[in-house]
């Protein structure tokens, strides 16, 4: 088995033509594999621990709904082996599971496009969630969601949330990076992952 | 009562030095946290930024302040769009990412990478109603697929199928530039959510 993330969740194979596509961007995929490295097996996870990672990842890829559950599986198994326990898989879970929506929507500046402002819901954790999963990770799911789904409407005092509730500057660089890398991490799973259910287009020739 | 005069200045930029509207000209960024400053930087920093002239930039030196997974993503980024020996053409990846960040509603993203479209495609009419008109402008069918596929893989949950993959197909993509639309839009999901929840753009004259 690979031991690349995005070819094992998409289901590549070595020596398929998906994997041979893949291999004609090298550095795009040593890459992806080092930024997954990166987040969530770090030489020094600093300020933000690995159990606050996974948990976060799980809150993530669970919001991309029914379609991705296959990455959110993945994370589940590794908040798990980070050493949470049933009750924070589960608060996590419901937690994800009351953000459910369909994104993006969001306001711009007021101005011409304000005509495209798209409303929707403004995401809180759960109140019986939210001992279990203590103030530094409700704030960040609270963020999260608004990354994932609305991010438009992000603003300084979204930052401000986090740093009161104990979020470091290099705490939130290392948070918005894991959330925002989940969101291109997930896109070419999906990607990928359609195109290897389909027969290889031998129509045309790559080189 | 509220006495006006004592009222805390904002924390943000009046209205009327940022921009409202999509557009191709260039706009600066202003980081809502702290970036690093040089005298800050050690070899691991550096390296983070890969590019030394990186170091100008108020939003690389943000996001240095997590040196490992800015490295990696940087060398993510350059391979998806710069490595054109084979598979889609430059415009076409520049398309991906400005529909990505047109339908996210990042006017800094597609500010950039509009004028990068423009500049590979010569078609700079086309790509000024991807901004003017949104994601349902008609292009003609080749960019309409491209802007498609990443309106689709950009909505979360993720809209992407095979659907997407037969119109590309249909429109002369083989899977490697199918790949390169996936890689492009997915890339942009990941950077509109930093540039939009990290700071602002700005008018670029105020600089």
């Amino acid at each position: 088995m690979t031991l690349d993330i995005i070819d094992r969740l998409a289901g590549i194979e070595p020596g398929s033509s998906l994997d041979l596509v893949r291999a004609e961007r090298p550095a795009a995929r040593d890459n992806a594999q080092e930024s997954h490295l990166a987040l969530f097996a770090p030489a020094d996870p600093r300020g933000v621990s690995l159990l606050e990672r996974h948990a976060v990842a799980v809150f993530v890829t669970t919001l991309h709904g029914a379609g991705s559950s296959g990455v959110a599986d993945h994370y589940v198994s590794e908040l798990t082996a980070a050493g949470a326990s049933d009750g924070l898989v589960a608060a996590v879970l419901a937690a994800a599971a009351a953000g459910a929506a369909s994104g993006p929507y969001g306001a711009y500046p007021p101005g011409p496009l304000s005509a495209e402002d798209a409303a929707g819901p403004e995401y809180a954790v759960p109140a019986v969630t939210a001992a279990a999963l203590g103030e530094r990770l409700a704030a960040a799911f609270a963020h999260a969601h608004l990354l994932v789904f609305r991010p438009r409407d992000a603003s300084p005092a979204a930052l401000a949330a986090l740093t009161d509730a104990g979020w470091s500057v290099d705490d939130i660089v290392t948070l918005s990076q894991e959330v925002a890398f989940l969101s291109f991490q997930l896109r070419v799973v999906s990607g990928l992952a359609t195109l290897a259910a389909l027969p290889a287009d031998t129509t045309r020739s790559s080189s | 009562m509220t006495d006006l005069s004592t009222t805390p200045a904002p924390d943000v930029r009046p209205d009327q030095d940022r921009p409202v509207a999509f557009t191709q000209d260039a706009l600066g960024w202003e980081p809502w946290l702290p970036p690093l400053t040089e005298d800050e930087l050690t070899e691991r920093h550096w390296s983070g930024l890969v590019d030394r002239s990186r170091a100008k930039s108020e939003y690389f030196m943000l996001l240095a302040r997590d040196p490992d997974i800015l490295g990696a993503r940087t060398r993510t980024d350059k391979d998806i769009f710069y490595n054109t020996r084979t598979g889609l053409p430059r415009a076409e990846r520049e398309l991906a990412a400005t529909a990505a960040s047109r339908f996210n509603g990042c006017i800094f993203c597609a500010s950039v990478h509009s004028r990068f479209a423009s500049h590979f495609s010569k078609r700079q009419d086309d790509v000024q109603r991807l901004l003017d008109e949104g994601v349902g402008a008609d292009l003609g069918e080749r960019w309409n697929a491209i802007v498609a596929a990443a309106v689709a893989l950009t909505a979360t949950p993720i809209a992407f199928g095979e659907e997407h993959v037969h119109r590309l197909r249909a429109a002369g993509l083989d899977d490697l530039e199918i790949v390169d639309v996936v890689n492009g839009a997915a890339f942009f999901n990941w950077a509109n959510r930093l540039m939009l929840s990290l700071g602002e753009p700005v008018h670029e004259h105020e600089r």
